[in-house]
Formats: C-alpha cells, sequence, structure tokens
C-alpha cells in the first residue's frame, strides 16, 4: 500500500491516500464525529457532521471548513480537527440534528448503545435553545423483526443507502422533502427485503430497533455477552449474542471483515428466538418424562452396558459434539446423520475444493469478484449474506470507469453517477427464477440436468480439453460462449454452486469450470454453499451417511442408538427412519427442540444450543470458527459433548477420560482427525489469556439480580473452556479478535465502536480475522475433468419431477421456531408453470392433490411461470414434507379425482 | 384502474425517455392532468404498468409540490411564499385570499370551488406579489386586483 503523509493539528501523520480524511482519522484513532458515511457505504457529504478546518499550506491561518468524508487524503493535506471554529461547527450541526429530536432516550431502545447519543457527547453540544414545536410522524408497523419511530430521525439517509442502494430492496424510501422527510414504506407493512433487520445496527438513532428485542428489552450495558457463530446456514455468519436473567434476548452483528462484515440476513438475526421457544427442552426426559440428570444419567449407563451403540451425528451440532459422539460410539459406528444423496454432494464439493486446483474464497472475496456464475443456487434464500456480497461484485467491473475519471472508490453518489446502470458480469443459471435475477447480465432457469449441461458446456467452450456436452441446442451453446468469455476476460472470476438442487452435475460442472478456468491460468475461485452450519465440519469426519447406519442396525447386533441434535425424520422417509429406530432397542437423543425424533427416544437429554454451549463450526469455505457460550443455565442444558463425556466417563469408558474440557477436547480432535490438525488455533486456549469480561463495565443490579434467591451475591458462575468470565471483571492486555463479547470503547457505546477494533477502518479485525482455514487446494495437479455429463432432461408425462424451492424463513429447521419469523412463514404450496397448471386442470390459488412415493398431500397451487416445463416445486424444509428426500417424480391430480396407477386419471 | 386514455398517453410518452424510472414524473402528472391529483390506487396501478416499487412512485411524487397526493377544487391557486413576494406584502395577499375564500393554504374551500397551495418563487420577482392559477400567472397583486381574478373562477 502507498502511503501519503498528511497533517492533523500540525502532527505529521502516515495514512493511506486512496482513502477520505474521516476514512483515515478514525484508523488513526482520532473521535470525529459522523452521521451519514458508513464504511460499507460511502460518503456522500449529507449531513455535514465530520467538519474538519483545512488548511493549503503551513502558511495559511485561516483554512476552510471541509467535509473529512468527502475530502481524499491527499499527500501533504493539512487539516484541524480541534480548531475552535471546526469544533463550534460540529456542535452547532448536532444542535439542527436534535432540533426536531424527541429527546426520549429513556424510552427508546437504542438508549445505551446509540451513535447519535455518543455523536452529541463528543460535540459537547448538550443545551437544547430551539422552544418552538417539533415535526411529527406517525409511525408503521414494519412486521414483527422490525419497529419503527420516526421522530427521532436525523435524516442522515443511511437507511434508505442501505436498503435500496446496498440491499437492492425497493420497499423503503425517502418521502418528502424541507424538514419533515419521513423514511419508511409507502403503507404499513412487513419489508420486503431478507436484510432489513440491518436498519437496526446502519441507523445511528432509534428510527429502526430490533422488534425482537422489545418483548424481553434490555440495554446493551446490561447484556452478557459473548462472540458467537450464527448457525441459520452454512456461511457462518459471526454474530455477538447477549442475555439478561438467564434467557437469550438478542443477537447482532459481530464484524469479521473476511466473512460477514457488517451485516448479517433477518434469518440470522432473529433466528435466535428458538432458543426460548416452547419446545425447547431444558431438563432431562426418560420414557417421555421429566426426569432429574442423575436418573438420566442412570439410564444413559444402564442402557449403554446393555450391548452395542451406534451414533448418529449431525451437521448441525459442532465438531466437538460430533466427535464426542464418535469417540463414545467408536468410528465405525459413528454415522453423518445426512440423507445419503446430500451426503456424497457434500463430499464430492470437499474432493472438489480439496483435489483440484481452485480455492474456496471467502465471502469478503466473493464480494471482490468481477465476473461471477451461479449455478443451481438461490442465494437470496440459502446463502442470505452471500447474494447481498454478490450485489456488491457487480459493482466491481463498472467501477473503473470511475476509477478512470479519478473518482475514488469511497466517493458513493460520485460513482453512482458515473456508473449508471452499468453492472458486472454476474449470469445465474437456475432452476426457478431467484431475487439476484434483477442484478444479472444473463439467466437461465432450468431443470437441475439442464443447469449441469450448461455448466459443463461453460468449461468446454473455456478449455477445449474439457469434455464436450453432446447435443447441446444452439441457443446454450452461445449462451455458455458468453458466459466462458465473461469469466475468462476477468481478473477474479468466481463461480459459485451448492448441493440446492441435490443434483451431482451442478456441482460437477461448476468444479469443472473453475478447473477449466485454472487450467488456462486465470485465477479462478470456487464457492459452494452448504446446507448447514456445520455440513462443511461434518464431511471433514468422512462418517457414512444414514443408510449405512440402518445396513449396520440390520446385519450387525445393535442395542442403542444416540441420536445428536439431529431430526431424523427430516432426513429420510418416515418408513425408513421408523424401521432404524425399530432395528434398535434403546433410542436416546440429544437435542435443543421437541421434534419427532425426541418424541420416539426412552432418553432425551437437554442439549445446548449455540447459546449455551462452546464449540466450532466449520463454514462453506472450509473455515473453523469458534462459538462462546453466553449464558449459562441454571438449568441441565449443557453442551451435547459435554453430556456425551459425563456419561462415558461414568460407564468406565477410558478413551474420553482424557479430556475434561474444551481445550483438551480439541486438542484431541487435533491428534486424532488430520483435517483438524489447526482446531487449537481457531482460539486462543483459556491458559493463553487472561480474564475477558462478558458483562460491560456498566452491568447494573449485579448485586441485587439474585436477592430474592439470597442477599449473598453468589460467587459468579466459572467458565471451565474459555477465558471469557461471567462477570464485569477482566485481566488486562487486548482481547484476541475470536474472544471479543462486545465491541465497545470509551466514548463508543453503538455497534460502531467497532472502528476501534480495526486494524483500518473496514479492515481486519486487529490480529487478524477470526476463523481458521481447514482446506486449501491441491498443488499437485492430479485432477481430471469430470466425463460425466448427464442427458438432457425430458419431461415425464403424467409426471414431474419436484425440486425444492428455498425460503429464508421455512427452510432451516430451528428459525422456524423463532417467535417472530415464525409469523413469516410461507403456506406449504406447490408451484407448478402455468402451462403444466393448465395440463392438470388446476389454476391459481386453487388446490392439487400430489402423489409424492407412497403419500398423498393436498396442496395450494401457486403459478410460477419461471419453472421449467416438466417440474414442480415444493418449499424445502417445511413441514409436512420435511422429510421427503427430493428430487422425485411425483404425479399430480385436481382435487376430486383419483390417482390411477399410470398417473393422472 | 388507468383509463384507456392514460394508458395510451403514458406509452406514447415513455418512447422519450430512456428508461421506465425517467418516465415517473411524466406520467404522475399525466394521471394528475385527467383526475387533479394522484391517488394511492393511482400509484399501485402505475407501479404496475412502470414496473417501479409504489415506494419508489411515491417518493418521487412527495418531492414534487406539483405532483398532488391529495384530492383538490375545481381551481389551485397557488401563492408565492418566496422573499421577493414577501417584501411586496405577500402575507397581505395571502390574508386576503384566504379570508375570502374562508379557507387555509394546504386546503380546499366547503364548496370545492378553491385549493389554496403555497409555492417558492413563481419567477415573478420583478412583478411581486405574484400568484398563479390553473397555471396561469397573475402579477402585482394588491386587494383589489386579486378580488378581480378570483371572482372568474367560479
Ligand atoms: S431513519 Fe435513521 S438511518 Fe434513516 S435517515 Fe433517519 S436517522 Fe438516518
Ligand atoms: S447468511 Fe447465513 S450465517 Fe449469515 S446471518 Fe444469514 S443465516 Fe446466518
Ligand atoms: S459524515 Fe461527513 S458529511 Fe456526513
Ligand atoms: S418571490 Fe414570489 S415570484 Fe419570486
Amino acid at each position: 500500500m502507498t502511503v501519503a503523509t498528511i497533517f492533523i493539528d500540525n502532527a505529521p501523520r502516515e495514512v493511506n491516500p486512496k482513502q477520505n480524511l474521516l476514512h483515515v482519522c478514525l484508523s488513526l484513532g482520532y473521535d470525529l464525529p459522523y452521521f451519514c458515511w458508513h464504511p460499507a457505504l460511502g460518503s456522500v457529504g449529507a449531513c455535514r457532521q465530520c467538519a474538519v478546518k483545512q488548511f493549503r499550506n503551513e502558511q495559511d491561518a485561516t483554512g476552510k471548513i471541509v467535509m473529512a468524508c468527502m475530502t481524499p487524503a491527499a499527500e501533504g493535506t493539512r487539516i484541524s480537527i480541534a480548531d475552535p471554529e471546526v469544533v463550534a461547527f460540529r456542535a452547532g450541526v448536532i444542535q439542527g440534528l436534535m432540533q426536531n429530536h424527541p429527546h426520549d432516550c429513556p424510552v427508546c431502545d437504542e438508549g445505551g448503545e446509540c451513535h447519535l447519543q455518543d455523536m452529541t457527547v463528543m460535540t459537547g453540544h448538550r443545551q437544547r435553545v430551539y422552544s418552538f414545536g417539533k415535526r411529527t410522524f406517525r409511525n408503521q408497523y414494519l412486521g414483527p423483526l422490525v419497529n419503527h419511530e420516526m421522530n427521532r430521525c436525523i435524516q442522515c439517509q443511511r437507511c434508505v443507502r442501505f436498503y435500496r442502494e446496498y440491499a437492492g430492496g425497493h420497499d423503503l424510501n425517502a418521502f418528502h422533502l424541507r424538514d419533515s422527510i419521513f423514511y419508511g414504506r409507502h403503507e404499513d407493512g412487513v419489508l420486503e427485503s431478507e436484510f432489513s433487520g440491518n436498519l437496526v445496527e446502519i441507523c445511528p438513532t432509534g428510527v429502526f430497533t430490533d422488534a425482537t428485542l422489545k418483548h424481553h428489552y434490555s440495554r446493551k450495558w446490561d447484556l452478557q455477552m459473548a462472540p458467537s457463530i450464527c448457525v441459520h446456514c452454512g456461511l457462518g455468519c459471526n454474530i455477538t449474542a447477549g442475555e439478561r436473567y438467564g434467557t437469550l434476548r438478542r443477537v447482532v452483528n459481530r464484524y469479521n471483515h473476511e466473512v460477514n462484515g457488517y451485516f448479517l440476513c433477518d434469518r440470522g438475526r432473529f433466528g435466535y428466538e428458538f432458543v426460548e421457544s416452547s419446545l425447547r427442552i431444558r431438563h432431562p426426559l426418560v420414557d417421555g418424562k421429566p426426569a432429574t440428570r442423575s436418573e438420566a444419567l442412570e439410564r444413559f449407563g444402564a442402557v449403554l452396558r446393555k450391548g452395542a451403540v451406534i451414533g448418529v451425528g449431525s451437521p448441525r451440532a459442532s465438531l466437538e459434539s460430533n466427535f464426542a459422539l464418535r469417540a463414545l460410539a467408536g468410528p465405525d459406528h459413528f454415522f453423518a446423520g445426512v440423507p445419503d444423496e446430500e451426503s456424497r454432494l457434500i463430499s464430492a464439493m470437499v474432493r472438489i475444493l480439496r483435489d483440484g486446483p481452485a480455492r474456496s474464497p471467502s465471502l469478503d472475496e466473493v464480494e471482490h469478484s468481477d465476473a461471477v456464475f451461479v449455478l443451481g443456487e438461490d442465494l437470496t434464500n440459502v446463502a442470505p449474506i452471500m447474494a447481498l456480497r454478490l450485489r456488491q461484485s457487480v459493482r466491481q467491473a463498472p467501477m473503473r470507469l470511475a476509477a478512470g475519471l479519478h473518482i475514488p472508490e469511497w466517493l458513493d453518489h460520485a460513482v453512482r453517477e458515473t456508473v449508471q446502470d452499468a453492472k458486472g458480469p454476474l449470469f445465474i443459471a437456475s432452476p426457478y427464477a431467484t431475487k439476484l435475477d434483477d442484478i444479472a447480465t444473463a439467466t437461465y432457469h432450468a431443470s437441475p440436468d439442464d443447469l449441469a449441461r450448461l455448466g459443463f458446456a461453460i468449461a468446454h467452450a473455456i478449455d477445449a480439453t474439457a469434455p464436450e456436452v453432446i447435443a447441446l441446442s444452439p441457443e446454450l451453446e452461445t449462451m455458455a460462449a458468453k458466459i466462458a468469455a465473461a469469466l475468462r476476460g476477468a481478473q477474479h472470476p468466481l463461480v459459485v454452486a451448492g448441493a440446492s438442487c441435490r443434483n451431482r452435475g451442478v456441482i460437477e460442472a461448476a468444479g469443472q469450470i473453475a478447473w477449466a478456468l485454472c487450467k488456462v491460468g486465470s485465477p479462478a475461485s470456487l464457492s459452494f454453499t452448504m446446507p448447514e452450519c456445520n455440513s462443511f465440519g461434518l464431511a471433514l469426519m468422512e462418517a457414512p451417511p444414514l443408510s449405512e447406519a440402518l445396513r449396520t442396525v440390520r446385519s450387525e447386533p445393535v442395542s442403542t442408538l444416540i441420536v445428536l441434535e439431529n431430526d431424523l425424520f427430516r432426513r429420510a422417509p418416515a418408513n425408513e427412519v421408523t424401521s432404524l429406530l425399530r432395528g434398535v432397542q434403546h433410542l436416546i437423543v440429544l437435542d435443543h427442540l421437541g421434534n419427532p425424533t425426541t418424541d420416539a427416544a426412552e432418553l432425551v437429554l437437554p442439549a445446548g444450543t449455540f447459546a449455551e454451549s462452546d464449540g466450532t463450526l466449520v463454514n462453506n469455505e472450509g473455515r473453523a470458527q469458534r462459538f462462546f457460550q453466553v449464558l449459562n443455565p441454571s438449568t441441565d442444558v449443557q453442551e451435547s459433548w459435554r453430556w456425551l463425556h459425563e456419561v462415558s466417563v461414568a460407564a468406565g469408558s477410558k478413551s474420553m477420560e482424557r479430556w475434561e474440557d474444551l481445550d483438551d477436547l480439541t486438542a484431541t480432535i487435533a491428534k486424532e482427525i488430520a483435517a483438524f490438525g489447526a482446531l487449537p488455533k481457531v482460539a486462543p486456549p483459556r491458559s493463553a489469556v487472561g480474564k475477558i469480561a462478558r458483562e460491560p463495565s456498566r452491568y447494573s443490579g449485579r448485586t441485587a439480580m439474585l436477592a430474592n434467591i439470597s442477599v449473598h451475591e453468589p460467587r459468579p458462575p466459572q467458565d471451565p473452556d474459555s477465558s471469557l468470565a461471567f462477570s464485569m471483571e477482566s485481566g488486562p492486555g487486548p482481547v484476541p479478535s475470536s474472544l471479543i463479547p462486545f465491541f465497545w470503547a470509551p466514548g463508543w457505546n453503538s455497534v460502531q465502536a467497532v472502528n476501534k477494533f480495526q486494524s483500518e477502518i473496514g479492515g481486519a479485525l486487529r490480529g487478524g480475522d477470526p476463523g481458521v482455514r481447514l482446506i486449501e487446494p491441491s498443488r499437485e495437479s492430479v485432477w481430471q475433468y469430470f466425463s460425466a455429463i448427464p442427458p438432457a432432461f425430458k419431461s415425464r408425462s403424467g409426471e414431474w419431477l419436484l425440486i425444492p424451492v428455498f425460503h429464508i424463513f421455512g427452510s432451516e429447521e430451528l428459525s422456524r421456531h423463532a417467535q417472530g419469523i415464525s409469523q413469516l412463514l410461507p403456506r406449504p404450496y406447490l408451484a407448478l408453470n402455468p402451462a403444466e397448471a393448465s395440463l392438470v386442470g388446476a389454476k391459481a390459488g386453487g388446490r392439487i392433490k400430489i402423489l409424492i412415493e407412497d403419500s398423498q398431500f393436498e396442496l395450494e397451487i401457486m403459478l410460477r411461470a419461471d419453472l421449467p416445463r416438466g417440474v414442480a416445486g415444493l418449499p424445502a424444509g417445511l413441514p409436512p414434507f420435511d422429510g421427503i428426500q427430493l428430487p422425485l417424480f411425483c404425479k399430480l391430480a385436481s382435487v376430486g379425482t383419483e390417482f390411477s396407477a399410470r398417473g393422472v386419471l | 384502474m388507468l383509463t384507456a386514455e392514460e394508458r395510451r398517453e403514458i406509452e406514447i410518452k415513455l418512447a422519450d425517455y430512456p428508461n421506465k424510472q425517467a418516465m415517473s414524473i411524466e406520467s404522475m402528472l399525466i394521471v394528475q392532468r385527467h383526475r387533479g391529483w394522484v391517488s394511492d390506487e393511482s400509484l399501485g396501478d402505475l407501479s404496475e404498468l412502470l414496473g417501479l416499487s409504489v415506494a419508489d412512485l411515491d417518493g418521487v411524487a412527495t418531492f414534487y409540490n406539483l405532483i398532488r397526493r391529495r384530492p383538490v377544487g375545481r381551481h389551485v391557486a397557488m401563492v408565492c411564499d418566496s422573499v421577493s413576494c414577501w417584501i411586496m406584502g405577500g402575507e397581505r395577499i395571502r390574508d386576503r385570499l384566504c379570508s375570502r375564500l374562508d379557507t387555509t393554504l394546504g386546503e380546499t374551500t366547503a364548496d370545492g370551488r378553491f385549493t389554496l397551495l403555497p409555492i417558492v418563487c413563481l419567477g415573478a420577482c420583478d412583478h411581486a406579489p405574484a400568484m398563479m392559477i390553473d397555471g396561469k400567472l397573475y402579477e402585482d397583486l394588491d386587494e383589489q386586483r386579486l378580488d378581480e381574478v378570483v371572482a372568474r373562477y367560479k
């Protein structure tokens, strides 16, 4: 990086000349107030808060006031932050902004973590002098997730800039003008964007706040907080979880430059409420009845002594818990707990990333790709933050236009004016239209096999030695050539795919394209989405899939089945699960929420969720990330790995005695499974760091909150697994980035305190971003092109290929039970192309009968012209069909008719 | 529902613009010419026709004070409330107009005859105070002239 020297209040400072003065001042640690600027959104100079005085040269004593966010940090620039005139100017700006503000901090949810409060204090404005009426607004109902209180607005424009320009939303806007600008929807209603929750953090005031927090409100300073990882998709966004009085209160973004940056999706932000759902299991159940901890352990021990055990792990459980079960059951008797096909697909993805030359990028690298091909994925609903990152990636190529005019990247509206509607190459080939299609150069909607064929054709167009696709239509030939050319011409091409189509060809085709690019000398990246938060980690354990468990039960004398954080009825058709369960005498389940599997169990143990546990998850990049317990449950809830450890030690197992706490456990895993060699490095061991307080120094009521039980303040609970303490006491010294419990700095109470933790604003956290990559591409060229190209899809008469249609709210198992999100779930439906619907005499809004294998359902019809012919769509993961393993062929009949043996009557 | 006429006019105009977004002001003005104002329902119809969100359109509509989001009377009088007119006695003219019609700025008379709206600078500063009724400019107003002018609009 080139460096420039600028003078701040006469002191020479080295700064990044590609940035603006506000950015560099904050990076240097100066407290310069601002509102409208945001590191991810750039500068627009709207609020006038970041004023500094700029001098022409050393002799210039007068200077002029400029906006720091709008002025480049060019070599030799001389500015003053402390100049009395500019100090007064900034206080005056706040005074103006506060003129209409209701001054209602005591009843405002933002209070105590409000950027407006922080900036007001920072500028020294303390006395309201305006004595006329304030402008007031009617607030809107924006849905169950985000609350609206417009009177607090200071017109900084951040909300609409984020929502519309950054996240591509259309239903939020600024209305009216002058001194009564309103930010909201055109009428009351649920915000349509999947990223609406970010308004809570983007808005520097209390206009947009977390509506779910409102149900169990606590000030930030009263929250006990811990670093955690989102469990609601495979991307592993970093989150900060907050607890008060033994319950989980909220989740906010935890900045990780490489992964989620400043943002979360609404599933990730609001899904946490499942932890307090009424289905929550908080005490052991023996034979369906509540039992004590010792009764449960006794029963567990008794069952273990009776005979052979098999264990079924889970892609939503931590590596540690999966490993503990593997250790208890033995590596030969541990199964992955995912359907066979999914297991094969995920292994294929991991193998492609490990054996081939294409690297899996971090999400930050995804954003900086300048040509992207998405194959078979509905990213907004499957890996939402990746969709948000890709929305920025299409700005990469056109950004060169602005660069050519010497417009710096951060000068947001000038860049947008220059770029206009120009977008970099993004091609999306998916089974149905996705929300990202609006920014795509071209889209192609087809059945999974046809998508794979397009992919293979692109690979062949890039490198002629890649196998050719036979009998490709001329249009697809042209499209393949176009996409190939765009990818070849890019500096950072990216291919995205995943298991959503449940089609191996799609995955191999994506790999083929990336490999072909690498072969012709392009530094191609290959990003696979993963179905669940630890799908990647579980795949690295290389455990056999679920059907092998059934085979083992049939062929060997197995007395007990232990299921870890997994509802098997979602993994396989009910009859298969039932025959697996019938094959054993004892079923033991560890899980968070009641489900059909726990209902069938003889013994249920209350497993800690991410909020009550420590553990490691591996995201789709192959990055291992640690999450830490935020609440110390007063119930029997604890980590699954701890339950399993306790019971096996009690039952006399020697192998598990060696580890007592998390650090022992990760060291053991690293030793036993080569892929996890770096596991202990994911976060520093407990012994390496002094105490880190989970509670802020203003935490109130510590001595009183348990006084109803005893007036003597109890000793704080001990944490045997990490340096994080359940108290306000911290040792000296900096906190390692993976252990930051919350972002706070003197004078910076809002989430924007993250400024003080970054090596450069918007860059890596000091000491490096958390997480350790477990896989890198192979350096040997042992890979070979795939040659199994599927034939073109042929519609069948009287049968439809049923494919999953993903929903950000509904398709994921846990967030579905969150109080806010549960109000936004789709109703079960069958999606059909109108042409297909007319074949079976079905109309929009009507109902239809559907025969899937042996089960019949009656469903509402949704017409979707974007669905390919011969295909029908079913919402993924939504009961009652969550056990059906798609894709498969189904039959349809209009309500009132019967299915014949050959299909529709 | 947009009338066939409105639709036709919008479609003709569309040809003059590079994209549908650029058509938002013009399309709302077309509706307004036919109906006097732009209702929520019309915004919904335009949103469908142009493929822009209602929020997009309403953001534009509420930014421009010549696009009216509430029904107006038979005649619309726009009274300048900017500097030159203020110096030249614009407030007197405004008060007289309001009391004659027994209503206030931003309101419509009970009989639906007039809607009074404030406007900034009609560009007639050299003949201040000024006012515009149904698109026709009236300059150098005093009480007597105001009365005469208003009487012309039934
Ligand atoms: S609502 Fe919040 S983000 Fe939007 S303009 Fe007002 S203060 Fe800024
Ligand atoms: S994108 Fe995935 S990991 Fe990130 S917040 Fe959303 S659900 Fe969580
Ligand atoms: S932050 Fe610089 S003008 Fe708003
Ligand atoms: S100020 Fe009234 S016309 Fe210019």
